[in-house]
């Protein structure tokens, strides 16, 4: 298994806290504090760039996760057919019939657009979660060895190959969620509406004087559920696939603690592997499912809490 | 790990992507997919009409057996029936011929006995003419005794 000649090589050259210091960094592109746009060359420096950086890794990786995800879906429905489906029409109709039967489930309104993002959530976080399968170290050898020849030095090429590993690009999508929770109350409730839902409960009572007394407590309990909706749906994702790529590098550490160790850590790798095999979809099924109960709350106008 | 502009590229991809997805990929593949339930749902329906037609017809052709040989066992009732009336009457017929042939033969015996009759008469006149003659040795007038004669005949 490479992993094991890659982690004994980066036991010759960094610790095992530098080893996994370095997996969890990503690979930032932004201006540093001296006016420079370039590639941070430590966590310090990518600290430094403030807010407009980006973690070209990650986000490119979304990225081309999201055009596979499109270009395979968008070349079978291209040419689909009602006959009897084969091959990839069957793989792309299993996901669609999937999603559709949640959506019909636990989203009974009209609205063409919450189906084909639930799809869209779907299949672009499992793969980005499946990103965790290949071997740690694959990827960002490759990208240190492109970055070397490019003339960078080896320690400061950062590559993190799992998006939802990122929080940027959790909480990204989580708010996107998030406004459109906002968009939808307000439109199906009517802006009063929705305030009224924020003010209103869980404390009201018939007479007036003592309903305004009430709304500071009930913006207080209601307020922070409202917010708590993209915040726990991003760091959901990210702590699930974070924890689940510590536990990758931790175990590829092991492997260069002599035989004993590394045979023991390959026999974990594979339980893990195995494990998180559920995780990533499961996460992947999660987001969406909450985003389609998300949306259906945002549509409920009956006041029955 | 830093909240930076990533959180916002993300925003936007996902933007972009959900709006791909829902103008070109999910219409085509549901409605692809509703189309085959639906003609799934039309083959069943019409195995289902196909097979109440197969037995329908299997009743019909019950029904047209029983019917056809319904009429069949009249024709060979009716036709029985006929020809036992032919029989009848060509019997009739046959008695009434016999009847008028045995009358016809009777009429004829009758004739043939009277005429024999006859026969036998002026014969046997001829006869007694001839044996008074000779008994009597002499002729006998005819004129004189035919009177007599005749009587006799007719005594006869």
């Amino acid at each position: 298994m490479s992993d094991v000649e890659h982690a004994a090589e980066h036991h010759e050259a960094l610790t095992s806290s530098q080893y996994i210091q370095h997996h969890l960094t990503n690979l930032t592109y932004g201006q540093l504090p001296d006016g420079t746009w370039t590639f941070a060359a430590n966590a310090a420096e990518a600290k430094s760039m403030g807010f407009w950086a980006v973690n070209v890794d990650t986000m490119g990786w979304s990225l081309v996760l999201a055009t596979v995800f499109f270009l395979i879906f968008r070349s079978v429905a291209k040419k689909i057919t009602s006959d009897v489906p084969t091959g990839a029409q069957n793989a792309v109709e299993m996901a669609v019939e999937f999603v559709e039967e949640n959506v019909k489930g636990m989203f009974p309104y009209k609205n063409k657009m919450v189906a084909p993002m639930a799809l869209t959530i779907f299949v672009w976080v499992f793969l980005m979660n499946a990103m965790d399968l290949f071997a740690i170290d694959l990827l960002p050898e490759i990208a240190k060895w492109i970055g070397v020849q490019m003339g960078a030095n080896p320690h400061e090429v950062f590559f993190k190959v799992v998006p939802s590993t990122d929080p940027n690009i959790t909480l990204g999508m989580a708010f996107c969620v998030f406004i459109l929770i906002l968009w939808y109350s307000i439109t199906q409730k009517g802006p009063i509406g929705f305030i009224k839902e924020l003010t209103m409960h869980p404390f009201s009572s018939k007479n007036v004087v003592i309903q305004t007394f009430f709304i500071p407590f009930n913006l207080i309990l209601e307020l922070p559920g409202l917010i708590a909706k993209p915040v726990s749906l991003g760091l959901r994702l990210f702590g699930n696939l974070y924890a689940g790529e510590i536990v990758f590098i931790l175990l590829a550490i092991m492997y260069g603690a002599g035989y004993v160790f590394a045979s023991f850590a390959g026999l974990l790798q594979i339980f893990w592997a195995l494990f998180h095999l559920l995780i990533i979809y499961l996460q992947a099924l999660i987001f969406m499912i909450l985003t389609i109960v998300y949306m259906s709350l945002s549509y409920q106008t009956d006041e029955g809490h | 790990m830093n909240i930076n502009a990533t959180l916002i590229g993300q925003m936007v991809a996902f933007a972009i992507f959900i709006f791909l997805t829902m103008r070109f990929v999910w219409p085509p593949i549901v409605a692809a997919m509703a189309e085959r339930t639906k003609r799934i749902a039309d083959g069943l329906q019409a195995a289902d009409r196909a097979e109440k037609d197969l037995e329908l017809a299997k009743q019909k052709v019950v029904e047209q057996l029983t019917s056809a040989k319904k009429e069949a066992a009249a024709i060979i009732d009716s036709a029985n029936k006929r020809a036992i009336e032919i029989v009848e009457e060509a019997k009739a017929k046959a008695l009434v011929e016999a009847g008028r042939v045995k009358a016809s033969a009777e009429a004829e015996i009758e004739q043939a006995t009277s005429r024999a009759k006859e026969e036998l008469r002026s014969k046997v006149v001829v006869l007694a003419l001839a044996g008074a003659e000779k008994i009597l040795g002499s002729s006998i007038d005819q004129n004189a005794h035919n009177e007599l004669v005749n009587k006799l005949a007719a005594e006869l």
